[in-house]
């Protein structure tokens, strides 16, 4: 059993969660993940890792409540215990000094890419951060981000705050030489950026997030075409090139649940959700 | 040919026959997840080990990997003592009431059976499972530990392998701890074998077992990630046993093999017995199964594949397989239940390419025709395509179960362990031991997809080994 130390709300659905696993916050570095079962019943959940301490044996998550695992997850609170984490797993992230890098965050992934983009300034790279959203309530990190950051943006689907949409990036980036992008959000926008940067042939890399069960390299629903190879994202990954990656692919296959995950949502719900009523 | 329904032999005279194992009906279990085999009533059992000759130079034990004592305790069963039939047993094998289900004893004890030249052989394993199930009905006895030597064992991976080893430790008086990436202990027993053949109670009742005689799980624990096997000789353990399994599925590497609907066996079997998803929505896992299922390969995993799937409520299963019934390797006993419940085969065929609809979902499977040609490598005959002999198959669910390799994470995280090229570790054969002093390895690691049995070997043979070695080892 793993307790939560901390619960944070950083946005609209969006929570953060200290948990006490010396274990995996001795050996966690940026860019890895962990697996969580909440209960008896309950499905393996791929959560980034957002931060660790090791003096006080604690890692860090930040999730979005998209469907039923999450949104019970939501409903945790201090004290209370996740009956399974595993990690850290993956790959954890390639830091060394490039020079100038481009970070794109969206969304939640905003988050661990913090802990990615700290690790990269501390390597000494100069970094240009861009911070997004679908609509500014759900921007999250922006005071962290623009503390490590040498430049800074915000962006916003709707233009509600800072850039409209992504396409001031290629602007940014035919004004000035970049060494690397590192990218992590919605696939969607992985895909809108790789597809910018590539004729700056700008390395691209991106942190894939497909369906996984156990994210140990054992079942292959993880499966992503990278150059025409296929690749488990759980250990291959999950960073890869985003120009060579099919994030067609990717997409279709992300949706391959959707009606069972409506189902688990509405049955959920149905037997009363969760006690705090948010459900 | 006998004719059915014959009145039941004489009981003075032998049967060639071995006593039926009785099962649910073939239409009941093909729509649930209950087991198929019941299992032997005491009259049965008596029946059945009455037929053992009790050789003296017995080849059954010879056939056996663990070299039971086999016409010892089917003797005990005859004397109704099974208390003494299942001690004798689990000298040897400590998981019995897993053997006596899903060994392939056709190929090992039962195969060198006397009788077996004039008629059936003795049903051995389904003797083992009621000596086993005896006793986990009336309750196992706790075992007296030893005293403690005060060495420490680290196990990586709870399957047969590592179980088994951690089982001997444990009765030598090391403190042994079992590292295993799952949440739950047991390997492919619990993530793979359907609770149809192997009930996941049995497992958790012989993992019970042995966390009585003090062996601790960690479960959530990836070595490799959390710990590397360097880290565990810095935290105080003396040895380390690896019993990782061979756990990455393969694919084929044709077109459409990445659209939805298109699983691993593995994928598919975790799905539905690690997760539960045949109790989906009550379990949170979710699984998509179809109308028209196929199912690529012909081993066991295949035949679990192809059994969960018609229980999952497909309305056809077919078994597309690239040589004939004759080099199925699955076991005999289960390519008849498969056909029982209505399973069919598509032999000497094999995919070329899948089709998607517009929305990712395969619905169709191109395939070509096989024949055979001169014998391969494993002896077998080697299918060669007949060209022009396309056909469409329509499907909406495939599986693919044509094998699987050794799981990477340990073997790429530890410096100076050697591998063969396919990945799997480099064992000194009588030992266990690797490339590097202290760290011993076995099961489907070291050879590959094998069997529960022959990973229990390997987990036995290590034990022995590692105690030798701690024991010479002055500290
Ligand atoms: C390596 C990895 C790291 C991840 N890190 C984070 C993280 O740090 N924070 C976070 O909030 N989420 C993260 N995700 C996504 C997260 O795992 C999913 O949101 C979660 O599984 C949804 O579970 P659910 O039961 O709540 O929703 P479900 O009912 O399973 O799904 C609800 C919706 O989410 C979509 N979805 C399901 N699985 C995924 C997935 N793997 N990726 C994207 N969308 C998905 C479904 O299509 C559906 O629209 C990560 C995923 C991976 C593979
Ligand atoms: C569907 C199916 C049906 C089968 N049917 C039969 C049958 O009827 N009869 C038969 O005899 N055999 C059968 N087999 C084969 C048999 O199950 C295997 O040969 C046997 O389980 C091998 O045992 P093992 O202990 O070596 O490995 P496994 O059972 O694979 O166990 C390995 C364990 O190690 C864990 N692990 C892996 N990597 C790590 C790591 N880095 N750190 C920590 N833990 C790790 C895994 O999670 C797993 O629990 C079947 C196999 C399958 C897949
Ligand atoms: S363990 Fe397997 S091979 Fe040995 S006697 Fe039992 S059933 Fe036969
Ligand atoms: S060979 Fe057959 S008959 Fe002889 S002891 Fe073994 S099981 Fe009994
Ligand atoms: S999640 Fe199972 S192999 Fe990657």
């Amino acid at each position: 059993m793993y307790k939560i130390i901390t619960k944070r709300e950083l946005a609209p659905k969006i929570k953060l969660f200290e948990i006490h696993a010396p274990e995996i916050a001795e050996q966690a570095r940026p860019g890895q993940f962990v697996i969580v079962r909440l209960h008896e019943k309950g499905e393996r959940v791929p959560l980034t890792i957002a931060g660790y301490d090791r003096h006080k044996g604690t890692i860090t998550i930040v999730f979005n409540e998209v469907g039923k695992t999450t949104k019970e997850l939501g409903c945790l609170n201090n004290g209370d215990s996740i009956l399974n984490l595993a990690g850290p797993l993956g790959n954890p992230s390639e830091i060394q000094k490039f020079g100038r890098v481009l970070v794109v965050g969206g969304g939640v992934m905003t988050a661990p890419l913090y802990l990615v983009a700290k690790a990269l300034r501390d390597a000494g790279n100069e970094l240009t951060v861009v911070v997004g959203a679908r609509i500014k309530d759900l921007l999250i990190y922006e005071k962290e981000m623009k503390n490590i950051a040498d430049e800074f943006y915000v962006t916003t689907d709707d233009g509600s705050k800072g850039q409209k949409g992504l396409d001031f990036l290629k602007e940014l980036l035919s004004k000035k030489h970049f060494d690397r992008a590192v990218v992590m959000g919605p696939v969607v926008m992985m895909k809108t950026v790789s597809e910018i940067t590539k004729p700056f042939s700008v390395k691209t890399i991106v942190t894939l997030t497909p369906i996984m069960v156990d994210g140990m390299g054992m079942c292959g629903a993880c499966r992503v075409t990278v150059k025409g190879e296929t690749k488990f994202g759980c250990v291959d990954g999950p960073e890869f090139d985003g120009h060579a990656v099919d994030f067609d692919e990717l997409i279709k296959r992300q949706r391959v649940y959707l009606p069972e995950e409506r189902v688990a949502s509405v049955f959920y719900e149905k037997i009363g959700g969760c006690a705090c009523g948010e459900a | 040919m006998a004719k059915p329904n014959q009145p039941t032999q004489p009981p003075a005279k032998k049967s060639k026959k071995a006593v039926p194992m009785p099962k649910q009906e073939p239409k009941v279990r093909a729509r649930n997840f209950n087991e198929v085999a019941l299992g032997y009533s005491e009259e049965q059992a008596l029946e059945e080990a009455a037929r053992c000759l009790n050789c003296p130079k017995p080849q059954c034990v010879v056939g056996c990997p663990v070299e039971l004592d086999i016409p010892a305790f089917i003797k005990l069963i005859k004397e109704r003592k099974y208390d003494e039939a299942i001690k004798k047993i689990k000298e040897k094998n400590s998981l019995p009431a897993i053997c006596g289900r899903v060994c392939p004893q056709e190929e090992q004890c039962q195969k060198l059976c006397v009788l077996g030249k004039i008629g059936e052989p003795t049903a051995i394993g389904r003797l083992e499972r009621f000596a086993a199930d005896y006793e986990l009905k009336k309750g196992v006895d706790t075992p007296t530990l030893p005293t403690s030597t005060g060495k420490k064992v680290a196990i990586i991976g709870a399957g047969p392998a590592g179980l088994t080893a951690a089982a001997d430790l444990a009765k030598f008086g090391h403190e042994v701890v079992i590292f295993e990436a799952l949440h739950v202990p047991g390997g492919v027993l619990v993530y793979g074998i359907p609770e149809f053949r192997l009930p996941k109670k049995i497992v958790e009742a012989e993992v019970e077992y042995i966390k009585k005689l003090g062996v601790k799980i960690q479960t959530d624990a990836l070595i490799g990630r959390l710990h590397t096997i360097e880290d565990l000789f810095k935290k105080g353990f003396d040895a380390v046993f690896i019993g990782t399994g061979a756990g990455l599925p393969q694919f084929m590497r044709i077109p459409g093999e990445n659209l939805g609907g298109i699983y691993s066996a593995n994928e598919f079997l975790i799905r539905v017995n690690l997760m539960k998803s045949y109790r989906f929505p009550e379990y949170d896992t979710p699984i998509r199964i179809g109308k028209k299922v196929a199912v690529i390969g012909g081993g066991n995993v295949a035949m679990d594949s192809a059994r969960s799937a018609l229980r999952l409520g497909a309305e056809e299963v077919c078994i597309v397989y690239r040589r004939s019934r004759e080099e199925l390797p699955a076991r005999e006993e289960e390519i008849e239940n498969a056909e029982e419940e209505g399973i069919v085969c598509k032999f000497l065929a094999a995919p070329i390419r899948f089709i998607g609809d517009e929305k990712g979902w395969v619905k169709g499977m191109e395939c070509i025709l096989m024949q055979l040609g001169e014998p391969d490598e494993s002896g077998r005959r080697r299918p060669v395509p007949i060209k022009g002999s396309e056909f469409i198959m329509d499907v909406d669910t495939v599986i693919v179960a044509i094998g699987r390799t050794p799981n990477p994470i340990i073997q790429t995280t530890t410096k100076g362990l050697q591998t063969t090229k396919w990945g799997t570790i480099i064992v000194d054969e009588k030992t266990g031991q690797t490339s590097i002093p202290g760290v011993f390895a076995g099961g489907d690691i070291v050879t590959g997809e094998a069997t529960v049995i022959s990973a229990m070997g390997a987990g036995k043979r290590a034990a022995r080994a590692i105690n030798e070695y701690l024991m010479q080892k002055k500290s």
